[in-house]
């Protein structure tokens, strides 16, 4: 269970949200919205670790993650704005290498299977210099497929995506809550997962 | 005893206590400082005995020596306080290690200039490759990087600790950084001339010294509290307690 | 941990390689600075030959920080930094791997083409392997220093000049006991105690800076 209690966002010298405590578990989606500014990258950033927050704690299964850190880095898989992927690598090294530095390490095979599943077929040895925007994203959402995370915190996973990306990612994400997984995301596009009751976190209007 | 709970710690740790508590002690400082320096100064040049070698001109010393033992001391409390906020992310360390920078390059900076003014009428140059004098030079070198660090990150709390811990990488290497100096300065000894052969010191230099050496640590705490009130201000304009400070005219 | 070193050396690697101009520029600036040397000091050779150590020096010194601008600002701009960060793997493991291969990118080929420049400067041959060995040594130490200001000026505005500022200093007992070899062999002077003094240097560097590195990377991306 991912637990956030009582946090507060600082940005230069400007809070943008204080007091904020929510829970996720087993099959939740959290679905954080709020206007541009609001601090939902900010939110993200923190429930991954990379960001401290000014005050308050983020708990894994009730222990603080920054004294789990590297247990609950194996839980957690995040995709962010950036999609970490190198230009220079084709599609398959590049889901090779993240997987691998996430200390999961997966055959070729596997890797070729992903790919192929996310609408990459035939484009595998491409340079991800060569692909689309879109597709440079999916080779990033690819991960999704190969990880055994349990906790998967999606930045904006919609962006980018044309319409036959955005079901089958729909499916994807819905396939993961079968499992008991648990997702928290932000996105301005509409979705719609079935039989799963969506639960929303509103930073509300970024004050100006 | 209240002194021994945690809580009483702590409160001086929040700027709101610590912003009026140092405004009542910096004049305590920066007078003392002034009286210290006064009668140190007296001492230097009155009571100090002539040097039968150098003459006049070895008084310089009374600044310099001080001015040298402070920058070392200055960038030794620095790094402590720097790392107490890298460690427990207290603000106000971080706003002290900020607010004590300055001066101590200020005294690095003296102490160079003093030392190549006494360098001249003693060595007939103004600057020697003297151990002490490059190491002094490196240290200013240090200083330096601290303060642009600080200044060119945008986001205090990064500052801050970026800051931080290239302090402490400075405190790790300062050490090797002056046995190398040293060992270079030996290593090539013929065209030098050593600050060592300084003349033995009469019991009325050396309390002249420690006079000047405390007017400078006086100073130095009055000048670095005075920059952390600034500090405190402008990170919490909006705070209420600022806002009522400033309606009272205060 | 092996295998995870071997990932990001082998990552690091294969971008390098398929990227072959950067791995050329800090190399080429290390030769035109060397060369620039006797253009402005003139073509005596027992005055080249006494500044050549010093000279040789503080030339690798400035390739190897100039090159450091982009041991993290490549992984930083696509963000596979973050990914880095908060991977499940030890941080500092892959601060020491990326710093491996950016020194065998561009220390190592230096190292090799020293003994060339050596030569054109008026070096002995003794002192000319005393060279290559010093920088052999030594530039590991550089690389290593550097990462730790190569992480804490990640994005900062004028990050480049900055970071001179801020390692150049650290630098200085490399150098001296770098050129101070290369010096006491021409001089013929023992040179085993700047060879101690450069060993305990790298041994130090490789334990403390990948976790100054990886500490400066948290910092950096907060």
């Amino acid at each position: 269970m991912l637990e956030s209690i009582e946090l507060e966002c600082v940005r230069g010298d400007r809070t943008l949200f204080t007091n904020l405590s929510f829970s996720v578990t087993a099959g939740d989606l959290l679905h954080v919205r709020g206007a541009n500014g609001s601090g939902k990258t900010s939110l993200l950033r923190m429930l991954t670790g990379l960001m401290l927050p000014a005050e308050g704690q983020i708990q894994w299964n009730g222990e603080n993650i920054r004294k789990l850190r590297d247990e609950y880095q194996q839980d957690m898989l995040y995709i962010g704005h950036l999609p970490g992927i190198k230009g220079d690598l084709t599609a398959l090294e590049n889901l090779r290498i993240n997987s691998a530095f996430n200390g999961l390490e997966i055959s070729e095979e596997e890797a070729w299977n992903a790919l192929g599943q996310i609408g990459l077929k035939g484009r595998e040895d491409l340079p991800a210099r060569a692909l689309s925007q879109g597709q440079g994203r999916r080779v990033a959402l690819a991960r999704m497929l190969v990880s055994k995370a349990k906790l998967w915190i999606l930045d904006e996973p919609f962006v980018a995506l044309d319409t036959r990306a955005v079901t089958m990612l729909q499916t994807v994400l819905a396939h993961h809550l079968s499992r008991q997984g648990m997702i928290v995301l932000t996105t301005h596009q509409d979705f719609s997962i079935p039989d799963v009751d969506e639960r929303i976190l509103d930073l509300g209007q970024a004050e100006l | 005893m209240k002194i021994f709970t945690k809580a009483y710690w702590l409160q001086w740790s929040s700027p709101k206590t610590f912003y009026p508590t140092a405004g009542k002690m910096i004049p305590w400082f920066m007078i003392s400082g002034l009286i210290l320096t006064i009668i140190g100064l007296y001492y230097s040049f009155f009571v100090a005995p002539t040097d039968y070698q150098q003459g006049e001109s070895y008084r310089i010393m009374f600044i310099h020596v001080p001015a040298a033992w402070m920058s070392m001391w200055l960038y030794f409390v620095m790094c402590i306080y720097a790392s107490i906020g890298l460690i427990w992310r207290t603000r106000l360390s971080d706003m002290m290690a900020g607010a004590i920078a300055p001066t101590g390059a200020i005294f690095t900076f003296i102490a160079l200039w003093t030392g190549s003014l006494w360098g001249k009428p003693t060595w007939g140059t103004y600057w020697v490759w003297d151990a002490r004098l490059t190491s002094e030079l490196i240290l200013l070198f240090l200083y330096f990087g601290f303060i642009a660090l600080r200044a060119a990150i945008d986001d205090p709390q990064r500052a801050a600790r970026a800051s931080a811990l290239l302090a402490l990488v400075g405190v790790i290497n300062l050490p090797i950084i002056y046995f190398s100096v040293k060992w270079w300065n030996t290593l090539h000894q013929g065209a030098s001339i050593s600050i060592d052969s300084a003349p033995t010191m009469a019991a009325t230099m050396f309390t002249a010294m420690l006079l000047m050496t405390f007017a400078f640590w006086m100073y130095s705490i009055g000048i670095a509290l005075m920059r952390v009130r600034n500090e405190i201000l402008e990170k919490e304009k909006n705070a209420s307690w600022v806002q009522e400070l400033l309606r009272d005219g205060k | 941990m092996i295998a995870l070193l071997r990932w990001v050396i082998w990552r690091d690697m294969v971008l390098a390689m398929r990227r072959k101009s950067e791995v050329l520029t800090a190399l080429l600036f290390f030769v035109i600075v060397v060369s620039l040397f006797p253009l402005g000091v003139g073509p005596e050779k027992n005055t080249l030959a006494i500044i050549a150590p010093g000279v040789l020096w503080v030339a690798a010194l400035l390739a190897s920080m100039l090159s450091l601008n982009r041991l993290f600002a490549d992984d930083y701009h696509d963000g596979t930094l973050e990914q880095l960060v908060i991977s499940s793997q030890p941080l500092a493991v892959i601060v020491f791997g990326k710093i491996m291969s950016h020194w065998f990118l561009t220390g190592l080929p230096l190292v090799l083409i020293s003994p060339v420049l050596g030569m054109q400067l008026g070096l002995d041959s003794d002192s000319i392997v005393i060279l290559l060995l010093t920088l052999l040594i030594g530039t590991p130490v550089l690389s290593l220093i550097g990462a730790v200001g190569a992480g804490l000026t990640l994005g900062v505005r004028g990050g480049g000049v900055l970071l001179s500022l801020l390692i150049l200093p650290l630098y200085i007992p490399v150098l001296i006991f770098g050129s101070g070899a290369v010096e006491s062999a021409r001089t013929g002077l023992g040179v085993e105690a700047h060879f101690s003094i450069l060993g305990a240097f790298l041994v130090a560097a490789m334990l403390l800076a990948p976790i100054g590195a990886a500490a400066a990377l948290r910092i950096s991306l907060d």
